[in-house]
């Protein structure tokens, strides 16, 4: 277990270890959904959501069920359940108490069940043997993290649009060369603090 | 042999304890009790909550036309909702122009009643009828296409010629959820008891029922009729245009032609593939004897030089044989590529854009 402060792993993981620029977690929505400002914030805040809950929920899972029971091998596919039903519980409670929310992330709830940034920050919550306080600033950093991701790169591509580019290169190609340029900023610093 | 136990404990224990929370908050937090639906005005009832528009109102017996059952990409479940149907969704957008936007219209597949609810529907919506149906015959027109002969028993239909029924398909073995698919009516507006539909094999979910479960003797569902596609009383000269199922709404509107005597000239252009996929000859024939009407089959990959007919694409025949199309109405019934290339040729020779009318599918 390594000994750094939550509120390090918390920054950390927002921008130096950022999920989709160190780890290219979460690409699929990541290229899909950020065509449009309002959209890419509303899917990154239910991915935040989301990732704050079900990473504490799966650390419950982890060392108080599946270890001491040795059942570790277990995880991936309970890791996957826990989140799915956390989803669908989410998406009954905002539908039913704020519609306005639910209404704007529309389909967006029921797709990050399959987000791979949010079962693979759960996994790596394991292999870095983080505690209860850490888990939980990891979880929350890393949502916050991919919401600043695709957020700027929705920002990004709306300007794209008013620009030439080589037809070869529009829609995805270009987003993925520019999320390379990006990912270069964001882990330029990341030899000052060492999170894994 | 202990860890295999145990696994199955756990993961049995955490299933179980996830499913209780997802059913005990579907029974708190999901149920919306009862709420009123307001329709038109003056019709009220009270149903359960929770279910979308679409479902809410097929339970109280008032059919939406609905092509793609609920899924939220056919775009025909308009209804307006004047109160209560919440914001409009991102699925239901692209479906809906500006002006439906500022009318209120929604998708009622995807409105969800949560809460009193007034919507306006069209009044001959409340005509639409559900009907058990007896399948008296099924022939094989063409290799790909089935005529159905559908009994309504005691009940009657009234349609107008050239609207369609939906025919229900329910789960079967490879099939799990209940759809309905529109076909449009071949047969005559005056047959009240009997309809006859057209159905091609897709490998679609309706379609596969069809051609390899259905058979004769059985008893099947539908509802109807539905439809802004039929004939309109008029004068001039008509165009009929179609390609495989395509010829059922239009033999319905020949059909009442030839019922009323109606001596309008008429010309019709069928896309097919090969003469093996030309059907129902006999029946254009006596059309021929009784009224003015031509009937243009126009192939595409017909390679025998025994065909003596037209060759080619539909809006290549249409070139050829109208010169002034400004006087003439056009009905037209295929897939969507199909009628935007005829419309193409038939507004090149001037047919009024408010004399043709078409049904896509």
């Amino acid at each position: 277990m390594i000994q750094v402060h939550p509120f390090v792993i918390l920054i950390a993981s927002i921008f130096t270890s950022n999920m989709i620029f160190s780890n290219f977690l979460g690409m699929c929505s990541f290229i899909a959904v950020s065509k449009e400002i309002p959209t890419a914030m509303g899917l990154g805040i239910a991915v935040t959501m989301v990732l704050s809950a079900t990473t504490v929920l799966n650390y419950f899972v982890y060392w108080y069920i599946l270890l001491p029971l040795g059942l570790e091998y277990l995880m991936y596919i309970l890791f996957i359940l826990v989140i799915a039903a956390f989803v669908q519980l989410l998406e009954m409670v905002m539908d039913r108490y704020l519609p306005t929310l639910y209404y704007a992330l529309g389909i967006f709830l029921p797709l990050i069940t399959v987000n791979c940034a949010i079962l693979g920050v759960s996994l790596f919550m394991v292999t870095r043997q983080y505690t209860f306080l850490q888990t939980f600033a990891f979880g929350v950093g890393s949502g916050l993290g991919w919401a600043l991701a695709i957020t700027a790169m929705a920002g990004i591509r709306a300007r794209l649009n008013e620009n030439s580019i080589p037809e070869g290169l529009r829609g995805v190609p270009i987003t993925l060369i520019i999320t390379g340029i990006m990912a270069l900023t964001f882990i330029g610093f990341s030899g000052m603090v060492q999170i894994q | 042999m202990d860890t295999i136990i145990m696994t199955i404990i756990v993961f049995s224990g955490i299933s179980a304890a996830l499913a209780a929370i997802l059913t005990f908050s579907d029974r708190t937090v999901g149920n919306y009790g009862n709420v009123t639906l307001t329709i038109n005005e003056d019709k009220n009832f009270t149903v359960k909550g929770g279910s979308s528009l679409l479902d809410t109102l097929r339970n109280e017996k008032i059919f939406i036309p609905s092509a793609c059952g609920g899924k939220g990409t056919c775009g025909y479940c308009k209804v307006a909702v004047l109160e209560g149907g919440g914001p409009v969704l991102a699925t239901e957008k692209p479906h809906l122009g500006k002006d439906e936007l500022e009318n209120s219209i929604r998708l009622s597949c995807q409105c969800k009643v949560k809460q009193n609810i007034r919507i306006r529907i069209p009044e001959e919506l409340f005509n639409v009828k559900e009907y058990a149906v007896l399948v008296e015959k099924m022939e094989q027109m063409t290799p790909t296409i089935k005529k159905l002969t559908l009994n309504l028993g005691e009940e009657e239909i009234n349609f107008k010629p050239g609207q369609y029924v939906q025919l229900k398909a329910p789960a079967y073995e490879g099939n799990e959820e209940e759809v309905y698919r529109a076909y449009s009516i071949a047969s005559s507006v005056k047959d009240k008891h009997t309809i006859e539909l057209l159905i091609g094999y897709t490998g679609g979910i309706a379609t596969t029922y069809v051609h390899y479960h259905l058979k004769e003797g059985d008893t099947a569902h539908i509802n109807g009729p539905y439809g802004e596609f039929y004939y309109h009383e008029d004068e001039g000269p008509i165009i009929l245009a179609g390609a495989g199922t395509g010829m059922a709404p239009l033999m319905s509107i020949l059909q009442y032609m030839a019922d009323n005597d109606i001596r309008r000239e008429t010309i019709f252009f069928f896309g097919a593939r090969t003469r093996e996929d030309l059907f129902l000859l006999d029946k254009i024939k006596t059309f021929e004897e009784k009224l003015n009407f031509k009937f243009i089959p126009t192939l595409s990959r017909e390679e025998s030089p025994q065909w003596k007919g037209e060759r080619g694409r539909v809006p290549q025949a249409i070139e050829k044989y109208i010169e002034d199309g400004k006087n003439y109405s056009a009905y037209l019934c295929g897939s969507p590529a199909m009628i935007d290339s005829i419309v193409e040729a038939l507004l090149k020779k001037n047919v009024p854009v408010d004399k043709i009318y078409y049904d896509k599918f």
